[in-house]
């Protein structure tokens, strides 16, 4: 697909342009201080906010900002409700209650062993070798299998999980026909999931789910496979990009790599760090009122980016933002959003980086990019490594 | 040295929990994931720091660290 280049990223930016992919955040620093609000035409009308306070102010303004729209692509396609991240107040609230408590740390430390054991067996299956992609064949690899655990559904069937994935979030932004078969497809297969745990219900959240309710009443079937469809995308494609993001700058940084060894104790902040550094998450928002953030208009209709991974770059909150310092202490990130739609899988995602660090560098501690391969980023508003070549030793 | 008390501003809280990993001592989160402070919260001098960082890391700027009247 090729696409008009970008002459002027302040009036006619576009987030899949090659240069934005391969390397956004020299483009976000100019904007930052020379157009904090940036506009495209694209896409039907986009607005692109840089600075933490502006960011924020968004994420916080739910009568201007719907969620109902939460990811800008070329042709908007039917509403396809996930709630609660395409929720509003006042239904937002009781939707959101209904994943929370099992998202909570307490919740999610019941799953460290099984992680734990997942991602020991995937060095296991590398650690001989002389290198592997630590993007595909280790950080895509966990959280497709942590949550497939959690919802009850087989391991194995992650090939499947990516390919949905895939299409939804990369191929859906500019191909609704892609997009609505995969949509369809997800349905299809929890519907049947589903169906079996009516008679023999189990341990896990597609059972928990399916027999949920609000104010007494049932939850709805679509409620249920939004909800279903959203823990299974954000549950993976987020966390998959944040743990390969890790081991690229490790993969670079001998000094942080051999801190991070030599002090295991350490490694909780640098996750923090590492998240406010490359936060994968880009949200969207449609305006729904005409408003004014940062002394820019927004108009009713058009859509913003609402960058947490922008905001955590600007120099007015982050001391020295640009520098990856693994053992910053004051570290206010805004990685899993702000305001009432905070990622209500941000605990889990904390638990599968840390422990996704520390059994590999338990069995691989020197580790480097490939000179002869190269390393390439997802497209679209989830940002990560999908091939990262790394030779070890 | 005046004695100090943390409290969770329970509106803005959106259950972030970087304070209940950070000063254990000091918060606690309830069944759906959101923080509150632990008994009255009255800050002992030994975990002030402890207080200042776990407020630092709030990313809904929740925590507040008041002198007790
Ligand atoms: S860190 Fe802030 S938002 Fe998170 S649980 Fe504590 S008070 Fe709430």
């Amino acid at each position: 697909m090729t696409r008009p280049p970008v002459n002027d990223w302040s009036t006619d930016f576009d987030h899949l342009d090659p240069r934005w992919v391969e390397n956004p955040y020299p483009i976000w620093d100019e904007l930052r201080e020379k157009c904090p609000v940036a506009h495209t035409e694209r896409f039907r009308g986009v607005y692109f906010p840089s600075r933490y306070e502006d960011v924020r102010a968004v994420a916080y303004d739910t009568e201007h900002f719907s969620s109902r729209r939460i990811i800008v692509r070329e042709t908007p396609p039917p509403r396809i409700p996930a709630p609660p991240i395409t929720s509003d107040p006042p239904e937002h609230r009781p939707a959101k209650n209904l994943l929370l408590p099992a998202f909570t740390p307490d919740a999610i430390k019941q799953h460290e062993p099984r992680t734990r054991e997942i991602c020991a067996r995937l060095v296991e299956g590398f650690a001989g070798k002389s290198g592997c992609d630590a993007a595909a064949d280790y950080a895509q690899e966990i959280p497709v299998r942590v949550i497939a655990v959690m919802l009850g559904l087989p391991e194995e069937e992650g090939d499947r999980f990516r390919k949905w994935i895939h299409e939804i979030l990369e191929l859906g932004i500019t191909r609704p026909d892609i997009l609505m078969k995969a949509m369809g497809e997800t349905s299809a297969y929890f519907q049947v999931e589903i169906e079996k745990r009516k008679s023999v219900p189990r341990d896990d959240l597609i059972t928990q789910l399916s027999r949920a309710t609000i104010d007494g009443q049932p939850i709805s079937e679509d409620h249920l496979l939004g909800a279903l469809r959203l823990i299974l995308i954000a549950g993976i494609d987020t966390t998959w990009s944040a743990i390969g993001s890790c081991f690229w700058h490790l993969a670079q940084h001998p000094e942080d790599r051999q801190r991070l060894v030599k002090e295991p104790a350490l490694i909780p902040t640098a996750v923090e760090e590492f998240l406010r550094a490359y936060a994968p998450v880009t949200m969207a928002r449609e305006v729904i009122k005409d408003v004014e953030i940062g002394g820019c208009p927004f108009k009713s209709g058009e859509m913003v980016l609402l960058s947490f991974p922008a905001a955590n770059r600007d120099p007015r909150v982050f001391p020295n933002a640009d520098r990856v310092m693994i053992g910053r202490k004051e570290n206010r990130h805004a990685a899993f959003g702000l305001g009432i739609h905070r990622c209500i899988g941000s605990n889990l995602a904390r638990m599968e980086i840390t422990v996704a660090l520390q059994e590999w560098l338990k069995r691989i501690p020197e580790f480097r990019l490939d000179p002869a391969a190269k390393v390439t980023w997802s497209e679209g508003t989830v940002r990560g490594p999908r091939k990262l070549p790394v030779l070890f030793g | 040295m005046p004695t100090l008390k943390v409290k969770v501003d329970r509106d803005k809280c959106q259950g972030h929990a970087r304070c209940a990993a950070l000063a254990p001592e000091l918060f606690e989160l309830d069944e759906l994931g959101n923080a509150r402070e632990k008994g009255d919260g009255t800050l002992p001098n030994a975990l002030v720091e402890k207080a200042w960082l776990a407020r630092a890391n709030c990313p809904e700027e929740a925590i507040e660290v008041e002198e007790k009247a």
